[in-house]
C-alpha cells in the first residue's frame, strides 16, 4: 500500500507531536507544524496527498490558511479540525473547499477513516 | 405542616397581588369618578335649569292663557250689555212718550225686542215724577215708585244706566237698564228695562273651565254678581280682596279662604260695575307641571343609568387593558432580562468548553499515543495495568467531551432558531439534564413516548426551557422516591402533545388561577417566581397551549400542546 503523506496544522504542540506519532505507528507520513504561514512554507516546497487543518490558531486563522490553499493546490484534500462545539466554522470552512471537519478531542479512527475517505474522493 | 406553610405563603402572595388589584381598582374608581363628575354635573344643572324654565313658562302660559279667557269672555259681557243698553235706547228714540204709555204699543215693542234679544225679563215707562206709568212684564210693577232708586238716580246724571245686579221688588236677582229721553220741557221721562242674569251664567259656563275652577262676576263693593261654585251665594260679599280698577285683566298668585293656591284672575268690564272674577286652583297647573317634571326626571334618570353602566363597563375595559399591558411588559421586561442572564452565561460556558477542549484533545492524544506506545511493546512491565489506566484516561476524556459539547449545545440553542425536531429526543435530553438529581433522590421518571412521533418545527433551545422549567416545578412538588410521569402524542394532525406529571404536593385552586403570573412563586426563597411565566411566554410565542390540572396531595399534570407548524410570529 502507498504511504501516505500528510501535513498537520495545529498551533497546540503538544496535541500535534503526539499526534503524528500516532499516525506515524499506524503507517503514516506525517509533518507536522504549529502555524498556518508554516504550513504554507512546507507546501511549496512538497505537497502532501492530504491536510489536517485546525481552525482556531494565531496569525493566520485556518480559515485563511484554507483559502490558500485552495487557490494553489485546488484538488489537495483539507480536513478541518475544530475546537467548537458550533458546526458553524466546520460548515464555513466546507464552504470554501474542505473536505470535512471534526471536533477535537478527536477520536484517531475516525481521523484515519476521514483522510482516506478524502484522498479517495480527490483521485 | 408543609400545607400550612404553603396556605401561608399563598396567603402572603394572595396580599401581594391583592395590593396590585386595589391599585387598579383606585385607579378605575379615580377614572370612574372623573368621568361621573364630567358627564353626570352638567347633566344635573341642565335639569336644574330647564326645570326652572320649564316651570317659568309653564306659568306664563297658564297665565297668558287665563288672561285671554279673562279678556275674551269681559268682552262677551260687555257686548252683551252693550246690545241691549242700545237696543233700549234705540226704542226710546225711536218712540215717543205718548206711544210709550199706550199699554198695546208698548206691549208689541217688548214681544219684538224680546224675540230678538235674550234676557229681557220686563219693559216699563216712567214718567218724569218716578212713577212706572206703563209696565209691560211678568210682575205686578204698574204705579211703583222708583224715584228713591239708584236706577232713577243714576239715569238722570249720565242718561243711560245699567244697574248691578239686585233682587229689587221682585226678589229675583237681575239687573236694571234704564235710559232717560230728555225733553227741553223739562219733562223727562224714563224707558226701564229688566234683564235676568241667566244669561251672565250662559256667558260664564261658555267659558268652559274645568270643575275645580270657578269664574263669576261681583261688583266694585266685593258682592257675588253670579252665583259662585266655591265662594257663596249670589249677592253675598266673596271672600277675596277686591282689585284695583285697571281695564286690563290680570292675574295674582294668591290663596283663598280655603287655603288654596290660586290663580285669580281680575278684568273689570267697562262699565266698571262688574269685575269678571276667575279662579284657577294652582293644583291643575301642577298636576301638568309634575308631569312634565316627572318625565324629565326619568329622562334625567334612565341618562345618568345609562352614563353609569358605560363608565362602568368602559373604566372595566380601560383598566383591564392597562392591566395586560403592565403585565405583558413585566413579563416582557422579565423575559430579556432572563435571556440576558442566559446568553451570558452561555457565552461563558462556550469560552470554558472551548478552552478545556484543547488541554482535553492533548490528554486524547497523549494518552492515545501511550496506548499505541504499549500496544507495541508486548514484552512491557505491568503492560495490562497501564494499558487499562490509560483507557479509563480515555473514558474520563470522552465524558468530559460530553459535559463541554452540552455546554456549547446549551450556549448555541440560545440563539433563537427554527429546525425540524423530534420532541421526544428533546424530551430525552432534558430528561438527562435532572436524571442525576431525580437519581439521589429516588424519584422515577418515567416516560411513555409515542413511537414515530411527527418531527415539528420549532425552537429546540425555547422547547428545552419550558420542558426543564416544568420538569424541575414536578421535582421540587414530589417528595424523595415520587413519580414523574412524561408522555407524548399526537393531538392532532396540526399539534404534538406533551404531558409532565407528578404525584407530588399539589396546588390549590388559587394557586393554579395564579400560577402563570410573574412573581407568583411557592417557593418563597428559591424561585423568582417568573419561572412558570416565562414558560408560559414561550410556549405562547410557539404558538402552543399549556393546560394544568391539579389536586392538593395527589399531584399535578401539565399538558404542552406546540404546532407541528410553527406559525409566523415575531
Amino acid at each position: 500500500m502507498k504511504v501516505l503523506k500528510i501535513l498537520l496544522v495545529d498551533d497546540e504542540q503538544e496535541f500535534v507531536t503526539a499526534l503524528a506519532e500516532r499516525l506515524e505507528l499506524r503507517g503514516y507520513e506525517v509533518r507536522a507544524v504549529n502555524s498556518g504561514e508554516e504550513a504554507l512554507q512546507v507546501l511549496e516546497a512538497d505537497v502532501p496527498q492530504a491536510v489536517v487543518l485546525d481552525l482556531k490558531m494565531p496569525g493566520l486563522s485556518g480559515l485563511e490558511v484554507l483559502k490558500r490553499i485552495k487557490e494553489q493546490f485546488q484538488s489537495l484534500p483539507v480536513l478541518l479540525l475544530t475546537g467548537y462545539g458550533s458546526t458553524k466554522d466546520g460548515m464555513k470552512g466546507m464552504q470554501f473547499g474542505a473536505y470535512d471537519y471534526l471536533m477535537k478531542p478527536l477520536n484517531i479512527d475516525d481521523l484515519i477513516t476521514k483522510v482516506h475517505e478524502a484522498v479517495n474522493a480527490s483521485q | 405542616m408543609k400545607a400550612k406553610y404553603l396556605t401561608t405563603l399563598i396567603s402572603r402572595i394572595r396580599k401581594g397581588t391583592g395590593e396590585n388589584g386595589n391599585r387598579y381598582q383606585k385607579l378605575r374608581i379615580r377614572i370612574a369618578v372623573g368621568m361621573f363628575v364630567v358627564t353626570i354635573l352638567p347633566l344635573s344643572i341642565m335639569l336644574v335649569i330647564n326645570q326652572h324654565n320649564f316651570q317659568k313658562s309653564l306659568k306664563q302660559e297658564t297665565v297668558s292663557q287665563l288672561r285671554t279667557l279673562a279678556s275674551k269672555t269681559k268682552h262677551s259681557f260687555e257686548l252683551f250689555l252693550q246690545e241691549r243698553l242700545s237696543a233700549v235706547r234705540y226704542i226710546a228714540h225711536a218712540y215717543n212718550f205718548e206711544q210709550l204709555k199706550s199699554p198695546d204699543k208698548l206691549q208689541e215693542i217688548f214681544y219684538t225686542i224680546q224675540e230678538n234679544f235674550s234676557g229681557f225679563v220686563d219693559l216699563g215707562l216712567i214718567n218724569p215724577e218716578g212713577i212706572q206709568i206703563n209696565y209691560i212684564g211678568p210682575y205686578d210693577l204698574l204705579g211703583k215708585d222708583y224715584a228713591q232708586t239708584d236706577s232713577y238716580q243714576g239715569v238722570q246724571v249720565s242718561g243711560d244706566w245699567i244697574s248691578e245686579v239686585f233682587l229689587g221688588y221682585r226678589k229675583f236677582p237681575h239687573i236694571v237698564m234704564a235710559v232717560e229721553r230728555r225733553r227741553a220741557s223739562g219733562q223727562n221721562w224714563i224707558l226701564r228695562a229688566s234683564i235676568d242674569i241667566d244669561t251672565f251664567n250662559e256667558i260664564l259656563g261658555a267659558m268652559g273651565l274645568d270643575p275645580e275652577s270657578d269664574a263669576f262676576l261681583i261688583n266694585q263693593k266685593g258682592l257675588l254678581q253670579t252665583p259662585s261654585k266655591f265662594y257663596g251665594e249670589i249677592l253675598t260679599p266673596v271672600p277675596l280682596s277686591v282689585p284695583p280698577k285697571t281695564m286690563q285683566p290680570f292675574v295674582r298668585e294668591t290663596e283663598d279662604r280655603q287655603g288654596r293656591e290660586i290663580f285669580l284672575t281680575y278684568a273689570n268690564l267697562a262699565n266698571q260695575k262688574f269685575i269678571l272674577t276667575i279662579v284657577k286652583p294652582k293644583a291643575s297647573f301642577y298636576k301638568s307641571w309634575y308631569a312634565l317634571k316627572g318625565q324629565m326626571l326619568l329622562v334625567f334618570l334612565i341618562s345618568v343609568l345609562l352614563i353609569s353602566l358605560v363608565i362602568f363597563r368602559l373604566t372595566g375595559h380601560m383598566v383591564r387593558q392597562i392591566k395586560d399591558a403592565d403585565e405583558k411588559r413585566e413579563i416582557a421586561f422579565r423575559e430579556l432580562e432572563h435571556s440576558h442572564k442566559l446568553s451570558s452565561i452561555g457565552q461563558m460556558a462556550a469560552g470554558v468548553a472551548h478552552e478545556v477542549n484543547n488541554p482535553l484533545a492533548i490528554i486524547n492524544e497523549k494518552t492515545g499515543l501511550m496506548q499505541d506506545l504499549l500496544l507495541a511493546s508486548p514484552e512491557m512491565e505491568k503492560r495490562d495495568k497501564f494499558l487499562s489506566l490509560a483507557d479509563s484516561i480515555l473514558q474520563s476524556v470522552e465524558r468530559a467531551r460530553g459535559i463541554t459539547y452540552r455546554l456549547l449545545g446549551f450556549a448555541r440553542r440560545l440563539e433563537s432558531s427554527s429546525e425540524a425536531l423530534d420532541v421526544n429526543q428533546v424530551l430525552n435530553n432534558v430528561v438527562g439534564f435532572i436524571q442525576k438529581e431525580a437519581d439521589d433522590r429516588n424519584v422515577s421518571i418515567q416516560l411513555d413516548l409515542q413511537e414515530s412521533l411527527d418531527r415539528i418545527v420549532s425552537d429546540q433551545g425555547q422547547l428545552e426551557q419550558v420542558f426543564l422549567n416544568i420538569l424541575n416545578n414536578a421535582l421540587a412538588a414530589v417528595e424523595d422516591e415520587g413519580r414523574i410521569e412524561i408522555q407524548s402524542w399526537e393531538e392532532s394532525p396540526e399539534m404534538i402533545a406533551v404531558s409532565i406529571a407528578d404525584n407530588g404536593s399539589g396546588m390549590s385552586k388559587e394557586t393554579m388561577d395564579h400560577i402563570f403570573e410573574p412573581f407568583f412563586t411557592t417557593k418563597k426563597q428559591f424561585g423568582t417566581g417568573l419561572g412558570l411565566s416565562i414558560t408560559y411566554g414561550i410556549v405562547k410565542k410557539l404558538g402552543g397551549e399549556i393546560k394544568v390540572q391539579s389536586q392538593i396531595d395527589v399531584g399535578s399534570r401539565f399538558v404542552i400542546f406546540i404546532p407541528k407548524r410553527q406559525s409566523v410570529r415575531s
